[in-house]
């Protein structure tokens, strides 16, 4: 484990710090990028993005050789990779304007056919210049082992960029997620905002393509939206731990990987962004599996209740083993089910309350009174003292407990 | 066209040529249904499949692989259904957290596994190998017929070939079903057609068509193997019958023109090696694709106005 805490104290070699601080800032970028992605409800659009790269560096390594050069710098390849997501990019959008096809299907065949197309590069280049080996395939998975510090530093600054562009934008691309023509009516050129959330997202996918690897780029944009959007109901703050989220998996994800060279980096990265995303789906206060359990339960447990107590009013023998039980636990019936008087009380103001809101009901026909689990809410935090004694007045005298 | 075409060339081709259409055929039903990502989907998690029934079994035989594979995807199905409805997340995204969650996974096993000595890395299950699957027992046409060298043909072969003639049989006989669920689920729910089952089962068989695919293409271009033909084909045609002989007919000549462009058309160019048929064969796809969309003959939308739909 030892490594692993020097690597994420950023103290296992300057190019590792290097690698690990560039891929938070990537993770941050992408996080809050990607968020824009999902709330538009086009996620997958960056599937398409993210594979149709290929090309594009199997061309800039070729073009790079024929002019001389090496064919392994890194910014020739991320210009070519750029280009040819948006080669990808621009087809995605000609097929669902042009013909009957549907996104999804345009997503799906940009992304086989660039791919397919890049694997068929990435064979010409193996075979170009005996022996060289050219380690394009990095670029399938990601692998920080071997980067160099030029790499390390276009990884950082690319990530920086992005997030700086990410937060100029926020509040036109926010707008066009949620809502296209209000957009368009506050004076947006809606086209355009989406043009370039799509330039981000490619920005975004080019960066992160040496160190996760192309075909796991995408999940550093969908997941952790995904995972933030558990824990906020405001689009701002969705943003904010998309990015949190994204840099904390980039950290721990590249730290573990310098600890453990033999493994590929991107896999790392998602896996920890996934696990992230699991604990929120469960625990995350409001949205989560967890709290969406203990809501459902404890609204059972009222229901049960009053329905115990209006029994208890009534004199109807309970049978429903929850309600029994849940009734001796607060000592409102013994074990053999008779009241105790504590039970009784509260089953006599149960059924009060009972009797006052068909009163209420009948008083102030209102549809809002309905939406309000008239019952189960007591009935003094919804009226006033004076209501009350309005709503008593009309009842009548108190009636004793028991049907009597 | 001889000996060496027989040894060299003949297999791979005929692979290829199943697998494009075994591919094709539920394609088709998933465009219609705008499952078109889950063939994406589906073939992210055939990786990870693999590796855990690898691990299971230690061996790379093909019936524990399918298995694998199918249980993968039909995890997959389930958790994408999970993440929808229990965090309330979009489709798209839903589908985005648990595919590539699964395949990082996949990878990672696959990359702790001591696989050195089968035919199982990364980079062959993304890429695929068609070239590898020769017949060298073979020595000319008239080796057909000769029991002792048909033996020695690749196993993979074998496989492939049931995997489409399954799905072109499954086709037949579901068609009626398959037909009235995708074009009206409601409808076909009051005829008493288990709707959801067809629907999981048009899962099921897309997984079976990429695992068996994925041993010679690669879990990445089969997803172009899934979409291009028989999104080509809708552009040509009105008629779902027709839809799919087009899309069946788009998928064997990508094989075929993929195949002997790869092998082939770097020599005519003056080049002296070959390039990756698998990858040719989804470029050919996508250029018969693009080809369609540019002079299918109903390829424009009918009806509604530009934006629906």
């Amino acid at each position: 484990m030892s490594p692993f805490l020097d690597a994420l104290l950023l103290s296992a070699g300057y190019n590792a710090a290097l690698v690990t601080v560039g891929a938070a800032l990537l993770g941050i970028a992408a996080g809050a990028t990607g968020t824009f992605l999902f709330l538009a409800k086009r996620a997958l659009v960056s599937d398409a993005v993210a594979h149709a790269t290929l090309p594009g560096v199997g061309l800039a390594f070729i073009a790079m050789v024929a002019m001389g050069g090496d064919g392994r710098s890194l910014p020739g390849l991320l210009a070519g990779s750029a280009a040819s997501a948006w080669a990808g990019l621009l087809a995605i959008e000609w097929i669902t304007r042009r013909t009957r096809l549907k996104e999804d299907a345009a997503i799906g065949a940009v992304l086989g056919v660039f791919f397919g197309l890049g694997v068929v590069l990435l064979t010409v280049v193996q075979t170009m210049g005996a022996g060289r080996q050219a380690g394009l395939e990095e670029f399938l998975l990601g692998a920080t082992a071997g980067m160099l510090f030029a790499d390390g530093v276009t990884i950082a600054a690319g990530g920086a960029l992005a997030l700086a562009a990410a937060w100029a934008l926020r509040r036109p691309m926010t707008l066009v997620a949620f809502d296209r023509d209000y957009a368009a009516a506050r004076g947006y050129d809606v086209r355009r905002v989406d043009l370039a959330m799509m330039a981000l997202v490619m920005g975004v996918t080019v960066i992160g393509l040496k160190l996760v690897g192309l075909i796991l780029i995408v999940a550093l944009l969908i997941v952790p939206p995904v995972a933030a959007r558990f824990w906020t109901e405001r689009a701002g703050g969705v943003v904010w731990i998309a990015g949190a989220i994204g840099g904390a998996s980039g950290y721990i994800g590249a730290a573990a990987s310098a600890a453990a060279p033999d493994l590929p980096t991107g896999p790392i990265i998602v896996l920890v962004a996934a696990g992230i995303f699991a604990l929120s789906l469960l625990f995350a206060p409001a949205r989560g599996v967890a709290a969406a359990g203990a809501r459902h339960r404890r609204f059972q447990r009222r229901v049960h209740r009053r329905q115990g107590l209006l029994a208890l009013a009534h004199g109807d023998a309970i049978r429903e083993p929850y309600t029994l039980r849940l009734l001796t636990r607060e000592g409102l019936i013994r074990p053999d089910g008779v009241p105790t008087a504590a039970g009784r009380a509260q089953a006599a103001k149960v059924a009060r309350d009972e009797r006052r809101w068909a009163v209420a009901r009948e008083l102030f026909r209102d549809a809002d009174l309905a939406g309000r689990h008239a019952g189960l809410t007591p009935i003094e935090t919804i009226f006033t003292a004076d209501e009350i004694a309005e709503i008593d007045r009309r009842l009548g005298g108190p009636a004793p407990a028991g049907g009597a | 066209m001889g000996a060496e075409f027989v040894q060299i060339s003949l297999t791979p081709i005929l692979i290829g040529i199943f697998a494009a259409v075994a591919c094709a055929l539920p394609g088709n039903f998933l465009i219609l249904r705008r499952q078109a990502l889950i063939g994406d989907a589906i073939s992210h998690v055939v990786l990870p499949g693999i590796v855990v029934a690898f691990l299971v079994t230690g061996t790379v035989a093909a019936l524990p692989m399918l298995i694998g594979a199918a249980g993968a995807a039909l995890l997959a199905v389930v958790l994408i259904e999970a993440v929808r409805r229990l965090g309330r997340i979009e489709p798209g995204a839903a589908m985005g957290v648990v595919f590539t969650t699964l395949f990082a996974a996949g990878v990672l096993l696959l990359e702790r596994t001591d696989t050195a000595s089968v035919h199982l890395d990364v980079q062959h299950a993304l890429m695929g190998n068609l070239e590898s699957l020769v017949w060298l027992e073979a020595t000319g046409w008239r080796s057909l017929m000769d029991p002792a060298a048909l033996a020695a043909l690749p196993e993979e072969l074998g496989r492939i070939a049931v995997v489409c003639a399954a799905m072109i049989v499954l086709t037949a006989v579901f068609w009626r079903w398959l037909t009235i669920t995708t074009f009206d689920e409601a409808f076909a729910r009051a005829l008493g057609i288990p709707a959801a089952a067809v629907g999981l089962g048009l899962v099921i068989a897309a997984a079976v068509a990429a695992v068996a695919a994925f041993e010679a293409v690669g879990s990445i271009i089969v997803i172009a193997m899934f979409i291009c033909p028989p999104a080509a084909a809708r552009l040509m045609t009105e008629r779902l019958d027709r839809q799919v002989l087009w899309s069946v007919a788009f998928a064997a000549l990508s094989a075929v023109l993929g195949y002997v462009l790869a092998g082939y058309g770097p020599l005519w160019l003056g080049a002296r090696h070959a390039v990756s048929a698998a990858g040719m064969i989804a470029t050919v796809s996508g250029v018969i694709l693009a080809l369609a969309c540019l002079y299918g003959p109903h390829r424009a939308r009918v009806g509604a106005g530009r934006d629906a739909g």
